[in-house]
């Protein structure tokens, strides 16, 4: 009965809305069901972790992400942050990144943490020579800021034939439809071309100035064995994207259960302490 | 309504406090011994609501603005440092941005409220001027907040509110530069913005402190508008309407924390997470929620009144639509206070509220949109098939003859056996005609359900006529619409007409209902029944 109300419900804004989709104008974006979606979802963490690679052979070629630093990576809630987790066979403390449901571990500082430094200094970051002052770059530490793909944003332009590659920290909350869009983006290229424009079913204008990023199968090679196909590279990077754009949403979402807990309890004694103190009283 | 004070200081220390600051005296007379009617329902916990929601929005704002940077360059990203780094600032900055629309949502209950039981009547006028200031001011400050982001809606959001004010006549683009600091919204712009909300917040509670006064003066209005005549019809503010406040609270918060922790994004805009880039204007400019009903009344002018142009009309209807509330207390003359026991008017609010929210709706609509339309749009090809095609010039001597001789010598031609005359015009004086003689008239019928389509489908029909014509004429019928703009100016006409009709004379023709002798009667036989 629900489904069907639901189904009226849409069918009614149908009407109202006038949702038809004539020939130049973009397609919803494909449905996909991502870990994090819903009230209690979460990052599926080896998928964040596959989309930063994704991310740093690929998109990064083009894309900033300005307001991330590499050290985020690393902190509670990033997807290289490390754990010291007791091994149930020895009994020894063991560092690892990731907290395997239902463990606990304790965590191991950012600036302690092996695999988040080696993805910064493998970077070369702009910066003036200590000793002459003058320009040079030098292998970035865990502080740097993602390595910006262009000086400004008029070599950005020159690059990509008067385009501007938008910067990707929060692009999953600034467009409609978030990651499911960038995702249908990443897959959505009907391979036309107009001038140096790509068909895109997605796109809003159906043409897009950035060329097919995910060409073919296979383009990174994923470190735990997970076969890169397209769809598995623009998924990957859509998770990691999520996760840049909203790294507290574990946080936020646990603290919320518990503090609904606490106010619908709350409430419902305040409710009772009412019809206490109102017991007698007309009204 | 307050009474002699019935605080009796115990200890030795409150007795000296007491002769030089009764200040424990104030709060207990306003906040505890203060007599409410003992009928007031939960429509009347909104007041505490809004007074939290103040006290949550200043005590997150200051500590936002120890961490946020009112400079272009750094404003977008010191947000998002909030929200990365600082400890718990994802919170703050939600709860600030979230809190915002939970403020308004409570003020419209509370305003709805007020407007439903007729708590705007004398002695309670000058309670309810305060209020309608409290939320002008509220409104003022909510839009100087949205443009501290800088993100595309704040910048883009700046830049229509800021133009609006251009269209006030004489002084406009004087008061425009002013409030701008400059000719364009710029850095002058966003620290004069930043100033100015952090400021409004503490002029709100001085009238918030102006509006509880006059409240504890004149006492609180209740359901049956009736006023309190006796120990009966009152219980002591606290327990209490502090405990029913309570409980009406939990619930609001409850509501806040499912938007905070589940929905941080839902009331916002996404194109406010771009950073503003004054090249490039959104595809379309909308304000927050809680104001689309005024942006509606201003977007409904598309017409111009007399000498005012459409822009000015529509500015000034959207300040006359809040400044209409501030003479509301005699635009009504009702006797009946509640509308509980106005039969009609009662009507009249109901569709009043749907009238304020097919506003916000339509707000929100692209003003182009077509709602309903009389027909299908259609358009009749005629050419003909087969036959000879000339081609001859037309030359007339003065432009303003040209389209009688052009007619002239479509009749002629028509009458010396064309088929059919097309004459396209070149210059002010010149124009080619094409003559088509023998062959078959035709006619075709397109009908499509937009104008996009219906152009789409008679490029399509020409391309599959040209090979065996020459030319083709086409008449385009567009049907009768009903836009989104239209159902504005409907809904804007009864904004108005609820006000400055059915109110004054509502008042005067209308028969009430009986209204009870005192609060009490009506409660204490319902209880006992």
């Amino acid at each position: 009965m629900l489904r069907r109300l639901t189904i009226a419900a849409f069918a009614a804004a149908a009407l109202i809305g006038g949702v038809a989709f004539a020939a130049n104008e973009a397609k919803p974006p494909k449905p996909y069901h991502f870990s994090f979606d819903g009230p209690l979802g979460s990052y599926d963490m080896a998928a964040v972790q596959r989309g930063f690679l994704v991310y740093s052979q690929v998109c990064a070629n083009c894309h900033s992400m300005d307001h991330l630093s590499y050290r985020e990576l690393g902190e509670e809630g990033g997807p290289f942050a490390m754990y010291r987790v007791r091994n149930k066979q020895n009994g020894e403390m063991a560092a690892r990144v990731g907290l395997p449901a239902g463990e606990h571990g304790e965590f191991v500082q950012v600036t302690d943490n092996p695999y988040v430094r080696a993805i910064a200094e493998a970077v070369q970051i702009p910066d003036n020579d200590p000793q002459t002052g003058e320009a040079t770059t030098r292998a970035g530490r865990i502080t740097d800021h993602f390595r910006r793909p262009f000086a400004n944003e008029i070599a950005a332009r020159a690059s990509n034939g008067g385009a501007l590659p938008p910067d990707l920290s929060v692009i999953a909350l600034a467009r409609e439809g978030g990651v499911h869009y960038v995702r249908s983006i990443l897959l959505g290229y009907t391979g036309q071309t107009r001038g140096a424009q790509y068909e895109n079913d997605y796109f809003a204008g159906r043409y897009i100035s950035m060329p097919p990023p995910l060409p073919a199968d296979g383009l990174v090679n994923y470190a735990d064995g997970t076969t890169a196909t397209r769809e598995q590279m623009a998924t990957d990077v859509a998770n990691f994207l999520q996760w840049a754009a909203d790294p507290h949403m574990e946080e936020r979402k646990s603290m919320g259960v518990e503090v609904l807990i606490f106010l619908i309890v709350l409430t419902a004694l305040l409710y009772v302490a009412y019809k206490q103190v109102w017991k007698g009283e007309h009204h | 309504m307050s009474g002699p004070s019935t605080y009796e200081p115990k200890s030795g220390f409150t007795r000296w406090l007491d002769k030089r600051l009764p200040i424990i005296r104030l709060a207990h007379d306003s906040f505890i011994a203060y007599p409410t009617p003992r009928n007031l329902n939960y429509w009347w916990t909104f007041g505490a609501m809004l007074s939290l929601a103040l006290v949550i929005q200043i005590v997150t704002g200051v500590v936002l603005a120890m961490n946020y940077m009112p400079q272009i360059n750094m404003a977008f990203a010191s947000v998002e440092r909030i929200r990365r780094d600082v400890p718990f600032g994802w919170l703050l900055q939600s709860m600030h941005a979230v809190g915002a629309s939970m403020f308004f949502l409570a003020v419209y209950v509370h305003m709805f409220r007020g407007l439903y039981y007729g708590s705007y009547k004398a002695p309670r006028e000058v309670l309810w001027i305060l209020g309608c200031l409290i939320y002008a001011l509220m409104i003022a400050t909510a839009f100087l907040g949205y443009t501290l982001p800088w993100g595309q809606m704040s910048f883009w959001g700046a830049t229509v509110i800021t133009n609006i004010l251009g269209a006030v006549p004489l002084i406009g683009s004087a008061i425009q530069v002013w409030i701008r600091g400059g000719g364009a919204i710029d850095e002058p712009t966003l620290n004069r913005f930043f100033s100015l909300h952090y400021l409004l917040p503490f002029v709100i509670a001085g009238v918030v402190v102006l509006h509880i006064w006059a409240l504890h003066e004149s006492g609180q209005n209740n359901p049956t508008g009736v006023e309190a005549k006796s120990k009966q019809d009152t219980v002591a503010f606290t327990p209490y309407a502090t405990i029913k406040d309570a409980v009406a609270l939990g619930l609001f918060f409850i509501l806040y924390s499912v938007f905070i922790f589940f929905l941080p994004q839902a009331l916002g805009h996404t194109d406010n997470f771009i950073p503003a880039n004054p090249m490039q204007t959104p595809s379309e400019i909308v304000p927050e929620w809680y104001l689309l009903p005024f942006y509606a009344i201003l977007r409904a002018f598309d017409f111009n009144i007399g000498p005012i142009d459409s822009k000015t009309a529509g500015v000034f209807a959207m300040f006359l639509s809040i400044g209409v509330l501030f003479v509301l207390p005699w635009l009504d003359t009702s006797r009946v206070r509640s509308m509980r026991y106005r039969p009609t008017a009662r009507w009249c609010f109901v569709i009043f509220v749907a009238v304020c929210l097919g506003l916000g709706w339509c707000g929100g609509q692209n003003p182009g949109a077509v709602l309903a339309k009389a027909g299908p749009f259609s358009a009749t090809l005629q050419y003909v098939e087969g036959g000879a095609t000339q081609t001859q010039s037309l030359t007339v001597d003065a432009p303003q003859d040209f389209q009688k001789t052009a007619d002239e010598l479509q009749a002629s031609l028509i009458h010396g056996g064309a088929q059919m005359v097309d004459i396209s015009r070149e210059g002010a004086r010149t124009a080619t005609v094409l003559v088509a003689r023998g062959g078959v008239a035709r006619t075709r019928t397109i009908t499509a359900d937009s104008s996009d389509d219906l152009e789409d489908r008679i490029t399509a029909a020409k391309a599959e006529i040209a090979p065996r014509t020459a030319f083709v004429g086409i008449t385009r019928v567009t049907p009768f619409l009903f836009t989104v703009t239209r159902l504005s100016q409907l809904l804007t006409f009864y904004y108005f007409f609820f006000f400055i009709v059915i109110l004054p004379l509502l008042g005067l023709s209308e028969t009430p209902n009986r209204v009870p002798d005192t609060i009490a009667k009506p409660v204490v036989a319902q209880g006992a029944a």
